[in-house]
């Protein structure tokens, strides 16, 4: 038996022990890690909610909440309809293409019904609260407003249809959550299929 | 053992002896030693060797005030607002407690933005400090994470909102973006949820962290020595007995100078917590003093002031993973900066006119930045922020150019020192 220490033995070792060590470590980081994730209450909570629609008159908006954020649910007139048509050039997204909505909702309404608009009420840019000024001309925002979304926080702008103009610093189109018509008063927030 | 206590007691007292007790079982007159009595630092500190102390005495005040805080604060989005009045109406002295913490997060970054100043002034990070200023580096983040965890716990309206603009930050980055952000949240809004894993963060898991980072911070000063307003090694040069002749021992010398910095820092900081502890809007928002919306965002959602210059340069850039990337590139570069000075010299005072017109660019873009993100995003004021910015980044991007061609002096060997 040699006395001499057989380097490459107990480098093998080593790695195989740090090795072994590692993959061990990464196996229990996720317990830990996943329970950051929302958990069942969080997820029970953030449930599809029903809306009654029928009081809101022609050119209203009102605001509901789900998962913690406002719902924005317009009843649009024809005239904020024939308002949209046009807009596309000085809009960045016209199309929708990037932005995140439903498949029915791709179009230049962005609604099931185009004159219901139902959109998530966090700009795109950082998560504040636009506010409805609907008015052209608004002069709280520009006198050439054509009327439609303005974030108070970075200055974004977003037309009838929640859809981004150029030259604002929110990148997409304001969110349209999944949602569907119960009935022609009644709406289901959360949720493109199923009951509440 | 024994006999070496037994030796102490004959010729010291019972005091020698049980100092010599505890020394044969732990290395508490070595450490003294080591870190005060026979530390040598150099003789020519100045005004701007205040800050490194004032730091410390502040992370003491903020964990002493921070554990009485949380006696009586609950993290709950139920109750924390109101746990929070309750401590600033209903318990005895709770306001003064709850307003040494506030004013002293704000402290703490005065503090540490003129010890990181100190830095860029006398080359403090420069070859063999690099690992010393990426402690500080740390430290400074883990500041800023503390102090934007903290600032959720009261769950007021700007606490809220700040947080939700915070934390969708993160949502910019492409593919696991908006995962991410449920992740951190742990929800799909800014929620109760939030609100306790903030909790716990700010008050165990970041305090651990940064208690760890500042004794790291120390013992890699202690161990390549305090740098001096000349940029010069006061180990070159050493007297018969091996000692530098430009170092006198840390105590008693700057423990006393440095006592009497935190009693003028005390007196500043306690008229602040006395006659105004919100400080007109910028150490407490007002619009804080409304409990958490998630439905109603403030009209004008600022950070706190230390956070608005990189905030500026976030709302100066018109796409939102270019701002944020920037954001963070603002913050990151720091901790390359040891290797981005090529300068012959350390000081300011032996260097040449270029670096000390771009770090005069650079200070003055900070402050200008950070006045500018507190501002609406007006035009004019987005276009100014554009400018600042650049000039905040040119301060580090162009420094392998400029420290290298900038004509420097050749510093004394000995520290410029005037009795008195």
């Amino acid at each position: 038996m040699s006395n001499q220490v057989d380097t490459g033995r107990r480098q093998f070792l080593t790695v195989a022990t740090i090795a072994t060590g590692a993959v061990g470590a990464a196996f229990a980081a996720v317990p830990f890690l996943a329970s950051w994730k929302p958990s069942a209450r969080a997820k029970a909570l953030g449930a599809p909610v029903e809306v009654d629609i029928s009081k809101v008159d022609p050119g209203a908006m009102i605001k509901v909440e789900w998962r913690g954020k406002a719902v924005y649910i317009v009843h649009r007139t024809p005239q904020m309809l024939t308002q949209l048509e046009g807009m596309a050039p000085k809009l960045r997204d016209p199309d929708s293409k990037q932005s995140e909505q439903p498949d029915f909702a791709r179009n230049p309404a962005r609604a099931l019904k185009p004159e219901y608009l139902v959109l998530v009420g966090v700009c795109t840019h950082l998560g504040c609260a636009p506010l409805d000024r609907f008015t052209p001309g608004d002069v709280t925002v520009s006198s050439d407003w054509p009327g439609g979304f303005f974030c108070p926080c970075h200055g974004s702008k977003f037309d009838l249809s929640g859809r981004v103009f150029k030259d604002v610093p929110a990148p997409t189109n304001l969110s349209v959550p999944p949602y569907r018509f119960l009935s022609d008063s009644r709406l289901l927030i959360g949720a493109e299929t199923g009951n509440a | 053992m024994s006999t070496s206590a037994e030796t102490a007691r004959r010729s010291g007292g019972r005091l020698a002896a049980l100092r010599q007790w505890i020394d044969d079982r732990f290395p508490m007159t070595k450490m003294w030693k080591e870190h005060a009595a026979e530390y040598y630092a150099p003789k020519n500190f100045n005004f701007w060797y205040y800050f490194g102390s004032l730091a410390l005495v502040v992370l003491v005040l903020q964990i002493v005030t921070g554990i009485f805080l949380t006696m009586n604060y609950k993290p709950s989005a139920a109750d924390a607002f109101s746990s929070v009045e309750y401590i600033m109406r209903d318990v005895e002295w709770g306001w003064l407690i709850r307003y040494l913490h506030s004013t002293g997060a704000s402290a703490f970054f005065i503090v540490v933005y003129l010890h990181m100043f100190r830095a860029l002034l006398y080359g403090s990070y420069q070859k063999p400090r690099e690992l010393l200023w990426i402690f500080g580096f740390l430290i400074y983040l883990c500041l800023m994470a503390e102090a934007f965890f903290g600032y959720l716990l009261p769950w007021g309206n700007m606490s809220y909102w700040g947080a939700q603009v915070i934390v969708s930050l993160f949502g910019a980055i492409p593919w696991i973006g908006t995962s991410l952000v449920e992740w951190i949240r742990g929800d799909y809004y800014i929620s109760d949820v939030t609100l306790n894993r903030f909790f716990a963060l700010h008050v165990v898991a970041l305090p651990l962290a940064l208690i760890f980072l500042v004794v790291a911070h120390i013992l890699a000063l202690h161990e390549v020595g305090s740098n001096n307003p000349d940029g010069i090694e006061i180990k070159k040069v050493k007297g018969p007995d091996g000692l530098p002749l430009d170092g006198i021992p840390f105590h008693p010398y700057y423990t006393v100078k440095d006592t009497v910095g935190v009693g003028v820092f005390l007196i500043v900081f306690c008229l602040i917590v006395f006659f105004a502890p919100e400080m007109g809007g910028y150490f407490l928002e007002h619009a804080n003093f409304d409990p958490a919306n998630p439905l109603q965002t403030p009209e004008h959602i600022a950070p706190v002031w230390y956070f608005t210059p990189f905030y500026a340069i976030l709302r100066a850039v018109p796409n939102k993973l270019a701002g944020v990337g920037l954001m963070g590139a603002a913050v990151v570069l720091l901790a390359f900066v040891p290797w981005l000075d090529r300068g012959k010299v350390r000081s300011i005072r032996y260097r040449g006119p270029i670096f000390k017109a771009f770090l005069i660019a650079f200070a003055i873009s900070f402050v200008a930045l950070g006045w500018l993100g507190l501002q609406p995003a007006t035009p004019g004021y987005t276009n100014a922020a554009r400018v600042f910015g650049i000039a905040y980044f040119a301060f580090f991007l162009l420094m392998p150019w400029y420290t290298r061609i900038d004509r420097t002096r050749q510093p004394p060997d000995r520290v410029t020192y005037h009795a008195h």
